[in-house]
């Protein structure tokens, strides 16, 4: 284990952040043997089953299943519990997808317009358009006109993420342009694009990183609320939010749809939120200031 | 002075171009023709062209954008696909149950999250200082329709002592009532922003309470709370308003989740039907009022800074 790593272990805010992650990780990857069943079969025979039911469960095979119903199932005869295992996969999975894409654009809307002068008035502002929408409609107007699939709604949790990375790589830019290893690159004649990747990229890496967790907090969020609003992936893929928003409808009679499902997902986001927090500390004190 | 009022407001509307280009591209980029849509079924060809040139769907991209945007300038957001109304009338009808809940979560989270932060701050590392920052990483990690359904089910449910579901307008009921149907969603709605200004109210006071002047000022025998009010509060201003225009933009975008949950028939709710129900002219005529509402909102608030501090001139 080299220093920084040790460092960061020793911060518990990033002990607490990796723990839950890879908790909720290992819970999606190792899903098909943690006592689940199909999470899109529904058993017409076990429709609102309660919480701690141990019954047969016919999955969409026909095939008859000795099945604790943990978190009981849902209108459609679904296995809650199943489900929400599932969802692990796919919120994480949006999440992330959305976090790099994010950063992706984000980083190179930055670096283009902190370094080229010519750009920074156009990219800006259109920055600051884009800003201007929050972040919660510029998504659901996204999904309205591109339709809701995996793709899709990835761009759509994505874009409204890009401004906040672009400004933030923009302005990192701007002060290390200004340095000296950056004026001696540009002395022995470094091609730009080299100087961007090998000498200001790195240097910006720690930020980046920073915000990139928090990115994929607000992802996580994000996916989640338009999934409950039913503007999100197609409600046969189960994702924490899509389980919610099944069982929205008959809440005041089984709250337990809606409540095991956050109980997945509030953690996930904390965690992620308190990483940031951590590794802003240990890694970027110099920005730790900057706020989220 | 009036220079800077003049450039300020200027700078305005490259924002709100680029906003109106965004809104209107994403109508443009849906898939589907809206002269074939609102037509209907039974539609002939020939009337779908007929519509199509009445709204000049046939004119090249950059002719409709200027057309639409002259027609936006003038107050007319066109007409919906669905309810047939102007877009327009259909905000009137839904402007209400909106505003109370947007404004009524801005006063009550800004009086809970100033005092709030202020005292964290005067008692760093307290035990408010410490319930708070929890509060404040809680509240950026729980979906606003969590904290929903938690109250509903604790306060509407097993306590029985608030309505669940549903708005009546100011008009038609007492204020008692008015306020009470209103009490979850605001609390709901709040704690995100209740967080976020918290947490910067904290940052700003304390980093207030170690100058020269709070020295001074408690040197001359001033009392702990107009040290905290009249030096450190009215000094650590410019930020704490400046989040509270930022955080319009979580506001609004809770709003539109919040409403879903509460079953409130405003603005928000009316946003998600329109994209279910793939209703463009509302949809943008939607995201348009809200920007514009979230920009105006933030000039303003760049505005009162030369009034809460008076070392800043333009």
């Amino acid at each position: 284990m080299d220093s920084t790593a040790k460092k960061l272990w020793a911060n518990a805010s990033v002990r607490f952040g990796v723990l839950v992650l890879g908790f909720m990780l290992l819970m999606g990857l190792a899903a098909p043997w943690l006592g689940t069943v199909d999470p899109a079969s529904m058993d017409y025979n076990q429709v609102n089953t309660a919480a701690g039911t141990s019954d047969v469960f016919v999955n969409a095979d026909g095939d008859e299943i000795e099945h604790t119903f943990w978190f009981g199932t849902d209108h459609f005869g679904r296995d809650i519990y199943s489900r929400v295992v599932y969802g692990a996969r796919v919120s994480l999975m949006v999440a992330v997808s959305a976090a790099v894409l994010a950063l992706l654009f984000g980083s190179v809307i930055g670096m283009l317009s902190g370094y080229f002068r010519a750009f920074d008035m156009a990219l800006m502002r259109i920055m600051d358009g884009l800003m201007a929408i929050p972040a919660i409609l510029l998504a659901i107007a996204l999904v309205a006109a591109l339709g809701a699939n995996v793709a899709t709604v990835v761009v759509a949790i994505a874009v409204p993420e890009i401004p906040r990375v672009s400004r933030l790589v923009r302005s990192l830019v701007l002060t290390l342009r200004e340095e000296p290893f950056v004026e001696a690159a540009r002395a022995l004649a470094t091609p730009t694009p080299v100087i961007l990747w090998r000498h200001i990229l790195p240097n910006a890496m720690a930020p980046l990183i920073v915000q990139g967790t928090f990115v994929a907090a607000s992802a996580v969020l994000l996916e989640a609320i338009l999934s409950f609003l039913g503007l999100g992936l197609p409600p046969d893929i189960p994702t924490w939010g899509n389980i919610m928003a099944e069982g929205r409808v008959q809440f005041s009679e089984f709250p337990g749809n809606v409540l095991y499902p956050a109980c997945f997902l509030v953690p996930t986001v904390l965690a992620l939120n308190l990483l940031g927090d951590g590794l802003r500390d240990v890694l970027d004190p110099k920005f730790a200031k900057r706020g989220a | 002075m009036l220079n800077f009022l003049v450039r300020r407001v200027l700078a305005v509307v490259p924002v709100l171009l680029v906003v109106s280009l965004v809104v209107f591209l994403i109508l443009r980029l849906a898939p589907g023709d809206p002269a074939a849509v609102i037509a209907g079924n039974s539609a002939t060809n020939a009337d779908i062209e007929q519509i199509r040139a009445a709204l000049n769907l046939d004119r090249p991209l950059p002719v409709q954008y200027g057309l639409w945007l002259a027609d936006v300038v003038r107050g007319d957001l066109g007409y919906s696909y669905f309810l047939n109304l102007p877009v327009t009338t259909l905000v009137e009808q839904r402007v209400e149950p909106t505003l109370a809940l947007a404004l009524g979560t801005l006063v009550f989270a800004v009086l809970l999250a100033v005092p709030l932060g202020t005292l964290a701050a005067w008692r760093m590392g307290g035990w408010l200082d410490r319930a708070l920052s929890v509060l404040s990483v809680a509240g950026f990690s729980v979906p606003v329709f969590v904290v929903g359904y938690v109250l509903i089910y604790f306060f509407a449910m097993q306590l029985d002592w608030l309505p669940v579901q549903g708005y009546r307008s100011f008009a038609e009921s007492s204020l008692w009532d008015w306020a009470r149907q209103l009490l979850m969603p605001w609390f709901a709605l709040g704690i995100i922003y209740i967080a976020l200004i918290a947490r910067v109210t904290r940052a700003s006071v304390s980093e207030a309470l170690t100058e020269d002047y709070i020295r001074t000022a408690r040197a001359k025998g001033l009392g702990e709370s107009a040290v905290l009010l009249r030096h450190a509060l009215a000094n650590a201003a410019v930020p704490i308003v400046t989040v509270i225009g930022i955080g319009v933009a979580l506001l609004i975008g809770g709003v539109v989740v919040t409403e879903t949950v509460f079953a409130i028939p405003g603005l928000g709710s009316f946003t998600v039907d329109a994209v279910l129900n793939r209703d463009f002219p509302v949809i943008q005529g939607l995201v348009l009022l809200f920007a514009v509402c979230y920009v105006v909102v933030n000039l303003l608030i760049d505005l009162s800074y030369l009034v809460l501090d008076p070392r800043i001139r333009y």
